[in-house]
């Protein structure tokens, strides 16, 4: 799925890379625990999220990761907004909760693992 | 250890905002290197591990990298209350994390067993009232 497809699937802002919203991406998770995103994220490429706070943007930067999503109308402050930048990650923001924002992804063919994907 | 390439970093234990800054950079320093992307994900997920365990248990430390021939050592030290039994920090969700760093998002007692994990060797030592001392190996192939 095209990242901008997950932009107009969850009605959402682009607050920083415009340029890269024609990548694609294979699977998405979320959790507001960057604990567990740490432990049991594997390729994962996309992040939901309502925790706010550098640890996030450093996280999926460690992660891989090539989008995060806020969800809950959360606003990543302007330190965050420029860590993403100089990291090239695409950060979106939604109104909608986790929960409708995972499902309307998954139902869309955004998976948690990319197993169900390459053996479809 | 000739022609080895050593970071070093101040880990600074009083701003949160902070905590997973040298692991950024150490992130960014190996990609300039060109090393392996599994062997850079897999160093820097162990070091910002134990790196956000030096600001939230040991009030900051030190770390250090040194990018070697044969393996990437991460060396984290600091002088916090240190560790009084080792294995039980090391096992799977076991965690002295207060509620109000759950809620930044970490203390969920997966970081030891992660950093173990995604290292090739792993060394704590950790002295009561002293600090601790966690040294990790990630190990190249050539
Ligand atoms: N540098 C350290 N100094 C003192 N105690 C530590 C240090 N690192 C870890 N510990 C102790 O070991 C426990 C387990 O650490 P671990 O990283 O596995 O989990 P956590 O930090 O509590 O949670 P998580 O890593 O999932 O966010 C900690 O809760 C803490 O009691
Ligand atoms: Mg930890």
């Amino acid at each position: 799925m095209k990242i901008c497809t997950i932009q107009e699937l969850l009605n959402a802002r682009v607050i920083v890379g415009e340029e890269r919203l024609g990548d694609h991406v294979y699977s998405a998770c979320g959790s507001d625990m960057m604990s567990d995103v740490l432990a049991y994220v594997k390729d994962q490429a996309v992040l939901l999220t309502g925790l706010v706070n550098p640890q996030v943007i450093r996280t999926a930067v460690m992660m891989d990761m090539h989008c995060i999503v806020f969800v809950r109308s959360k606003e990543p402050t302007p330190e965050m907004i420029q860590l993403a930048e100089e990291s090239g990650m695409v950060l979106l923001a939604t109104d909608k909760r986790m929960y409708e924002a995972c499902g309307l992804l998954y139902s869309n063919g955004l998976v948690g693992n990319k197993v169900r994907e390459t053996s479809a | 250890m000739s022609g080895a390439l050593s970071f070093h970093f101040d880990v600074d234990g009083e701003n949160f905002t902070m905590a997973g800054q040298a692991s950024v950079q150490v992130k960014k320093n190996l990609r300039r290197l060109g090393l392996p992307p599994e062997v850079i994900r897999r160093v820097s997920i162990a070091m910002y591990e134990g790196e956000i365990n030096m600001v939230i248990h040991a009030g900051g430390g030190h770390a250090e990298v040194v990018v070697a021939e044969d393996a990437i050592e991460i060396v984290l030290q600091d002088n916090g209350p240190g560790i009084a039994n080792i294995e039980q920090a090391m096992q799977a969700g076991f965690s002295t994390a207060p509620d109000a760093i759950r809620s930044l998002g970490f203390g969920a007692g997966m970081g030891l067993p992660n950093m173990k994990r995604y290292t090739d060797e792993m060394d704590i030592q950790s002295e009561v009232g002293r600090g601790t001392r966690i040294t990790m190996r990630v190990l190249l192939e050539n």
